[in-house]
C-alpha cells in the first residue's frame, strides 16, 4: 500500500461548517477550504438553511481545495466525510456529497467520527502524543483521553454545549453571531490580566518520578471588573451549564453591565471547565492536555489551562486557529488513520446524528 | 515545615503530619490561580466546610470514612486519620473478577446507606473509595451535598457508572451489576432510582434515544 503518498479528501458538515480538506499519508495538510453557514441577525442555526447552504456552496469549497493542494480529483485515493454526531440534515448534506463523489470518482468511502476527528487533527498539529483532551465547541463539552481501544469520556456536560451556552447568552444580549468572540472582547474590556509569569508556548514539564513537582509560581491575576456571582455547577467530571445560563441572563434583565456580566460568565464557566479538567487529568494520570473545538479559540480559556497546567508540571498543547473549529482536513487525517488500520469502505454514505466518541474502536493508536 | 506530599488531586494537595505521635493526613486545598481570587477562596473554603461535615454525618449512616481530627478553615485544611490501603480505581483493574464484583456490591450498598442517610457523595469516582482491611472507606466529600431529592441519588450513581465506563471498560457489566445489587439490597427505593438515572441517560448528549 502506497501509505504514505494515499491522498485521503476528507468532507466536514456536522453544523455551520461546510469543509474539504485534503491531507496526505504522512500527515501533511495540503488543503483546508471551508464555507461557514451565518444565520440572520438575532438567529441561531436552522439546520435546514445550514444543509442548504453547505449543498449550495459543496462545489466551490471542492474546487477550492483541489487548486489549494495543486492536484487533479482523480489524484485523491480515498474520501473521508464526517457521519456524526452533528445536525442530520447537515449530516445528510455532506455525506450525500461524499457518497456522489465517491462513485463517480470511483474512490473508497471512509466514514469518521467528527469528535475523534477533533481530537486527531490536534494531535497532529500540536504534537501531542496521549493527552486528556478538552473539547469544546457549540453542542460539545468533553474531556476525553484514549484507553483500552477507544477515546473513553471521562467528564462532559451534562445540558448544553459550553458554546451553546455562550452563544445562546449573546443572542439574548442582542450581539451577533458568533457570540463567543464579542463575549470574550466585552469581557477583556473589564479586566487586566498580568499573566506575564507564563508563556504561551507549550510549557515543557520535567515531571519527577511522582508524577507532579513543587515548581509552582502562581502568576499573579489582577482585576478591574466587577465580578457578579454566578451558579458554579460541578459534578465529580461532569458540569452543567443552563443554571448559570439563566442566572448571567436574570442579572442584565436586572441591569447589570453587560461587560460585567460577559466578564463573570466566562471566569465561571472558564472555571468550571478547567477544574474538571485537571480532574480527570488527576484520576487518570497522564500529563499532557490539549484544548480543542471551536471555544478553544478564547485566549482566556488557554490562559486558565495554562496556569493550570504549569502548577501541575503538565504539558498544555493548544491546536492552531484554522483547525480548532470544524474543518475538512480533521476528517481526512481520521479517515487516513482509520483506513491504514483496516476500517473497511461503505458504499452508502450512513450518518449517525448522536454518534458518541466512545463508540468508536480506535484501531490505530496501539496499547 | 517540609511538607511531603504524597498525593496532589485536582484541588488539594495531601501530605502526612505527626500528631500526638499519631501519623494524621492533611488534606489543603491550595489556592488555584488560573480562576478569580472571588471564586477560589469561596469554593475552598466551602468545600473545606462542607467535607469536613459530612465525613462525619457520613460516619453516623454507618458509612466507613476516614476521622476528622482538626478543621482550619482558613488554611483550608483538613486534619483526618491517614487510611492505609488500595484504591479501588487499581483494585477494580487488578483484582480477580470474582472479588471485584464483589467489592463494587459492596460499594454499591454502602452508597445506598449514604443516600438513605440524605448524603450526596457528588464525586464518586473509584478514586475516592480505598479498601482498608476488607472494608470501604468513602473520601473526597468536598462535592457533595445534603438532600434527599431522587434526581440526586441518581446523578450521583450517574457519576460512577461513567467513571467505571471510562476506567474499567472491560468489566463495566459485572461490576456495575454487582454496584446495582448492592444498592437495592439496601435501599427500598431504588427502582425508583435506577429509573431517573435511565431518564437521565437520555436526556444526555448523542445518548441512544427511542
Amino acid at each position: 500500500m502506497k501509505n504514505k503518498s494515499m491522498i485521503c479528501l476528507g468532507i466536514e458538515s456536522t453544523a455551520h461548517t461546510f469543509g474539504i480538506g485534503i491531507v496526505n499519508g504522512s500527515g501533511k495538510i495540503l488543503a483546508n477550504a471551508k464555507d461557514i453557514y451565518k444565520p440572520n441577525e438575532g438567529y441561531g442555526i436552522i439546520p435546514m438553511e445550514a444543509a442548504k447552504h453547505h449543498s449550495a456552496v459543496a462545489c466551490d469549497v471542492l474546487k477550492k481545495a483541489l487548486d489549494e493542494a495543486k492536484i487533479k480529483p482523480e489524484d485523491v485515493d480515498i474520501i473521508a466525510y464526517s457521519a456524526g454526531p452533528g445536525l442530520p440534515p447537515c449530516l445528510r448534506a455532506g455525506a450525500k456529497f461524499a457518497e456522489t463523489l465517491s462513485a463517480r470518482l470511483e474512490k473508497e468511502l471512509i466514514p469518521a467520527n467528527h469528535c475523534v476527528a477533533h481530537i486527531e487533527i490536534g494531535k497532529l498539529l500540536a504534537r501531542a502524543k496521549d493527552p486528556v483532551t478538552l473539547y469544546v465547541s457549540g453542542g460539545n463539552t468533553q474531556i476525553i483521553a484514549f484507553a483500552e481501544g477507544r477515546y473513553r469520556i471521562f467528564g462532559e456536560t451534562l445540558d448544553v454545549g459550553i458554546g451553546n451556552a455562550l452563544d445562546q447568552f449573546a443572542r439574548d444580549a442582542g450581539l451577533d453571531f458568533p457570540g463567543g468572540p464579542k463575549i470574550e472582547q466585552l469581557a477583556n474590556a473589564r479586566k487586566i490580566g498580568d499573566f506575564s509569569t507564563c508563556t504561551r508556548t507549550s510549557f515543557a514539564a520535567t515531571p519527577k518520578t511522582s508524577g507532579f513537582c513543587a515548581c509552582q509560581k502562581p502568576s499573579v491575576f489582577v482585576q478591574s471588573g466587577k465580578y457578579i456571582r454566578l451558579p458554579y455547577t460541578v459534578k465529580g467530571m461532569d458540569l452543567s451549564f443552563s443554571g448559570i445560563l439563566a442566572e448571567a441572563l436574570r442579572q442584565l434583565k436586572k441591569g447589570a453591565k453587560l461587560e460585567d456580566v460577559c466578564f463573570s460568565l466566562q471566569e465561571t464557566a472558564f472555571a468550571m471547565l478547567v477544574e474538571v479538567t485537571e480532574r480527570a487529568v488527576a484520576h487518570i494520570g497522564k500529563n499532557e492536555i490539549l484544548l480543542t473545538g471551536g471555544v478553544a479559540a478564547n485566549k482566556r480559556l488557554q490562559e486558565m489551562l495554562e496556569i493550570m497546567c504549569k502548577e501541575r508540571c503538565a504539558k498544555f498543547f493548544t491546536v492552531p486557529r484554522d483547525y480548532t473549529g470544524d474543518n475538512g482536513a480533521q476528517i481526512a487525517w481520521t479517515g487516513i488513520l482509520a483506513y491504514k488500520s483496516g476500517e473497511k469502505s461503505v458504499n452508502k454514505a450512513e450518518t449517525n446524528s448522536r454518534w458518541r466518541t466512545d463508540e468508536v474502536d480506535v484501531k490505530w493508536i496501539k496499547k | 515545615m517540609d511538607k511531603k506530599i504524597i498525593a496532589r488531586g485536582a484541588e488539594a494537595i495531601l501530605y502526612k503530619e505527626k500528631i500526638d505521635g499519631q501519623e494524621a493526613l492533611v488534606k489543603e486545598r491550595i489556592r488555584k490561580s488560573y480562576r478569580l481570587p472571588q471564586i477560589d477562596s469561596e469554593l475552598r473554603l466551602q468545600r473545606t466546610r462542607r467535607e469536613a461535615r459530612l465525613l462525619s454525618e457520613a460516619r453516623r449512616c454507618g458509612i466507613l470514612t476516614p476521622k476528622v481530627f482538626s478543621v482550619d478553615e482558613k488554611g483550608c485544611k483538613i486534619v483526618m486519620e491517614f487510611i492505609k490501603g488500595k484504591m479501588l480505581k487499581v483494585l477494580f483493574n487488578e483484582a480477580s473478577e470474582k472479588e471485584a464484583a464483589d467489592i463494587a456490591k459492596e460499594t454499591g450498598g454502602q452508597i445506598a446507606l449514604l443516600h438513605l442517610g440524605g448524603i450526596i457523595h457528588g464525586d464518586l469516582t473509584t478514586s475516592n473509595m480505598i479498601l482498608s482491611e476488607g472494608k470501604i472507606y468513602f473520601v473526597d466529600f468536598g462535592l457533595g451535598e445534603v438532600s434527599q431529592r431522587i434526581e440526586d441519588f441518581a446523578t450521583d450513581l450517574s457519576v460512577l457508572k461513567e467513571a467505571i465506563k471510562s476506567t474499567h471498560f472491560r468489566r463495566l457489566d459485572v461490576l456495575w451489576k454487582s454496584v446495582e445489587k448492592g444498592y437495592k439490597s439496601s435501599n427500598p427505593n431504588a427502582e425508583a432510582v435506577f429509573r431517573r438515572m435511565e431518564a437521565i441517560e437520555k436526556r444526555g448528549r448523542y445518548s441512544k434515544r427511542d
